[in-house]
């Protein structure tokens, strides 16, 4: 069996377990960690699937997806601190 | 050689995996929102790093694992900052948290 | 200026190594794209030793294996922990001092200390550090100080250099 979709398979699997958490809470907070390690596994599932398909170029893609996780993190946190996204106080 | 690589790229690829799935058990198992970003950061850390030493062995020496450092990098860099910024979030809303120990040293001299 | 020129050389050395494409087209288009990169830094004025460490030199390098050892070794710890059927935690809040005199020091030790699992840094303020720490285990390896003492030793004489020159900006002790 191909190692790498054995790879996928663990990791989707991880991905199944960050999702069921997500789904259970109960803080909101439970359920952005769950969000953020269910992006950074698909950061590593798209590299290893690129090596499975034999693309390794979909690594770009891991990249990009890497980055557009913690700016989408950093957004959300932010607004849950300020509750606006534009200014650095509330209310303003 | 080439049959060293395979069984280096499946040892590093299974226990990369290996530390992913402890992680998400822990994710499951652990009692509260603290204790379960410490799980979260098991498979940020070893866990990534196994899986892109993997492939970076598989590829060999080339610009595909120079992509593999950078996809490590950006990790690195990004998870700590992440998770500190989520349990920071956390702790200034007040959500439940064990009590402060107080464990600093006096600081020696001026301070800078 | 040097500053300036420091970022662009890394940005192109990142361009290059991602690009893979070496025409004079693209090189091209990677110029332009680093120049617009450092123009914007400059513009927002944060092209400063906080965006830009100059000052530590490689001395990070040296730091990296020992902080890997020490990921590695947490990891195994907290594995075991996860792994264990009765779940042996005690959750706890420490507040530690941390020694580093800049902020960049600082930040670096709050890095690392929630880059290793089993402790993460909840909050820092006036060089004092909130940290949960996952088991007795991980609070004393924090307790032993020896990271606090690594990172402050890694940035301690480029930060005589800057105190020097007049360039450290106060971080409220």
């Amino acid at each position: 069996m191909n190692v790498f979709a054995v790879a996928m398979l663990g990791i989707l699997v991880t991905m199944l377990l960050a999702l069921v958490r997500a789904f259970l809470g109960p803080t909101v907070y439970d359920r952005v960690l769950a969000a953020n390690m269910f992006g950074t596994k698909t950061v590593l599932l798209i590299a290893v699937s690129g090596f499975l398909t034999g693309r390794p170029e979909w690594l770009d893609l891991a990249l990009i997806y890497a980055l557009m996780n913690f700016t989408g993190m950093i957004a959300l946190l932010r607004f849950s601190k300020f509750e606006n996204l534009a200014h650095d106080e509330q209310g303003k | 050689m080439e049959a060293l690589r395979e069984v280096l790229t499946w040892l590093l690829l299974v226990s990369g995996v290996g530390f992913c799935l402890i992680g998400g058990i822990g994710m499951l198992r652990m009692p509260d929102f603290y204790t379960r970003s410490h799980a979260a950061s098991l498979t940020d850390t070893l866990g990534a790093t196994l899986v892109v030493a993997g492939l970076a062995v598989h590829s060999g020496l080339n610009l595909i694992s120079v992509k593999l450092v950078f996809v490590l990098v950006f990790l690195y860099l990004t998870s700590p900052t992440a998770a500190h910024a989520l349990v920071k979030a956390a702790y200034s809303k007040g959500l439940h948290a064990p009590d402060v120990e107080d464990a600093t040293k006096p600081r020696a001299g001026g301070a800078g | 200026m040097k500053r300036a020129l420091i970022l662009f050389s890394h940005l192109a050395v990142v361009w290059l190594l991602l690009s893979g494409h070496y025409d004079a087209t693209l090189l091209t288009y990677g110029a332009l794209s680093c120049a617009g990169v450092v123009a914007l830094v400059w513009h927002l004025g944060i092209l400063d030793m906080e965006a830009l460490p100059t000052h530590l030199g490689l001395r990070p390098f040296l730091y990296l294996p020992w902080l890997f050892k020490e990921i590695v070794l947490s990891n195994l710890s907290v594995a075991r922990v996860i792994l264990s059927p009765s779940l042996p935690i005690e959750p706890r809040i420490l507040r530690v001092s941390a020694s580093q005199r800049t902020q960049v020091g600082q930040v670096m030790y709050a890095n690392s200390i929630t880059l290793t699992p089993g402790t993460i840094t909840l909050d820092v303020r006036d060089g004092q550090l909130l940290v949960h720490a996952l088991t007795k285990d991980s609070a004393e390896g924090l307790l032993s100080g020896e990271m606090d003492r690594r990172v402050a030793h890694l940035e301690a004489r480029g930060a005589q250099r800057e105190e020097r020159a007049g360039l450290l900006g106060g971080h409220g002790a």
